[in-house]
């Protein structure tokens, strides 16, 4: 209760910008000038509780890493209350040390951030000449070129760009042609079995509607998960081509 | 032969990436690598006298050339754009990374101790955090480590020129270190 006064005022503020159970801890620390590594148990439990109360209070969604926090505290405090044994028989470890490990790994790591933060940082406070990246480097043939795996967020933004280019062409649509993924993929198998390989421009054709781009697009995620197609490029930004996965 | 600091200084310039000291050695197969490492170190030098607006720098293992740090603002009136910059819950997921690479997921959220999925996800989305293979445990974690986007964008030679961590060394925990991981 002593603590009372003094704490109402600044709970609003600075509820949004703690990360985490350890850092309104660390905060908690900060505020009350304590010694992390002799942390008065009992006062900062009581502290930290009444923060969680406040959350709660406000109807904010409350992480569960803050309850789970919250008794290892008070396991904490229960056991720094138990009377130490007469003869200790070997060296009981401080019953807050895993605690304070952890506080000072992730101040540590905090630091860290914040030295990071003030690096001098690219299109931030430093800048290179912009970089020319060509929209779409020159088809080569492949085989030739070493071929590199082509990651999922490249295929999300290749799909984007396509989309987006597409756009720009039709905004207003109506279709009634009904088509499912299914159909699509196996339309896409059966073009990759007389193909060897095919961009996934070449799969979509003439016909760039944007439901077949999707469609598309999602049949390929599909068929890549199923591991029954691979898609390479043979270089950053290049083209993404869907190859036939080698069935055994 | 023409002056080698020119042809070296034509070559960053005309690069789109840091270039890489060998890389330079392939263009002047006849120029021993030391005298050009030697070179490059008298251009920089140049460059940090002289004070202009310029600066050599040696990032993600090789040469660029950068605006001088303290001219960002007036760069980005120009170019007018706002960089998204990163949270400060992203900014630690991407330090303990950094310092702790090769990791998986429950370490970093051990040291955090929230969850970092979506954390995670976003530095992946912003290449600044690269898969690098899975642990060989029970569930086969998949384990993280920075890439070369996250020297270029830091403005770090390499993983070595990170500052140290100061509160570690106190706590001299002999379980610091987690299992050596192959795959890099």
């Amino acid at each position: 209760m002593f603590m009372n006064e003094e704490q109402t005022t600044d709970y609003a503020i600075k509820l949004d910008i703690f990360e985490g159970p350890l850092d309104l801890l660390l905060y908690l620390i900060k505020k009350n000038e304590i010694d992390i590594y002799n942390i008065p148990v009992a006062l900062i439990t009581e502290q930290y509780l009444q923060y969680l109360k406040m959350i709660k209070s406000l109807n904010l969604d409350l992480a569960g890493e803050y309850l789970v926090m919250a008794s290892t505290l008070i396991h904490i405090k229960s056991r720094m209350l138990l009377p130490e044994p007469e003869e200790p028989e070997e060296e009981e470890e401080d019953p807050r040390a895993e605690l304070v490990r952890q506080l000072l790994e992730y101040k540590a790591f905090k630091e860290a951030a914040a030295n990071l933060s003030q690096r001098p940082i690219l299109e931030r406070d430093v800048f290179t000449r912009a970089a020319f990246l060509p929209e779409e480097i020159e088809k080569l043939p492949p085989g030739e070129e070493e071929l590199i795996e082509v990651s999922i967020f490249e295929l999300i933004e290749a799909f984007h760009r396509l989309v987006t280019r597409i756009d720009r062409k039709e905004l207003l649509e109506i279709d009634l042609e009904k088509m499912s993924v299914t159909d699509i993929i196996n339309d896409i198998l059966e073009r990759l079995s007389n193909e060897k390989n095919l961009t996934f421009e070449e799969l979509l054709g003439e016909r760039k509607e944007r439901w077949r781009v999707i469609y598309t697009f999602l049949a390929l995620l599909e068929l890549i998960k199923l591991k029954m197609v691979k898609a390479y490029q043979t270089s950053a930004f290049g083209v993404i081509r869907i190859f036939p996965a080698v069935e055994s | 032969m023409e002056n080698i600091k020119a042809i070296i200084e034509a070559l960053i310039l005309a690069s789109e990436v840091p270039v890489v000291l060998e890389k330079i050695c392939l263009v002047l197969p006849e120029i021993e690598k030391t005298q050009i490492k030697e070179t490059l170190d008298n251009l920089m030098a140049e460059y940090n006298e002289r004070a202009g607006g310029i600066c050599l720098q040696e990032v993600a293992g090789g040469y660029q050339f950068r605006t001088r740090p303290e001219l960002g603002h007036w760069v980005k009136k120009l170019k007018g754009t706002k960089p998204a910059s990163l949270s400060l819950a992203a900014m630690e997921t991407l330090a303990i990374v950094a310092y702790r690479q090769p990791v998986v997921k429950s370490e970093i959220e051990s040291i955090r101790g929230v969850d970092v999925s979506y954390l995670l996800k976003g530095l992946l989305e912003k290449k600044l955090v690269r898969i690098v293979g899975r642990k060989d445990v029970p569930g086969k974690p998949i384990i993280y480590g920075t890439t070369k986007k996250f020297l270029e964008v830091f403005n770090l030679k390499d993983l070595s020129e990170l500052p140290t961590l100061r509160e570690l060394k106190e706590l001299n925990e002999p379980q610091e270190t987690s299992e050596e991981l192959s795959g890099s």
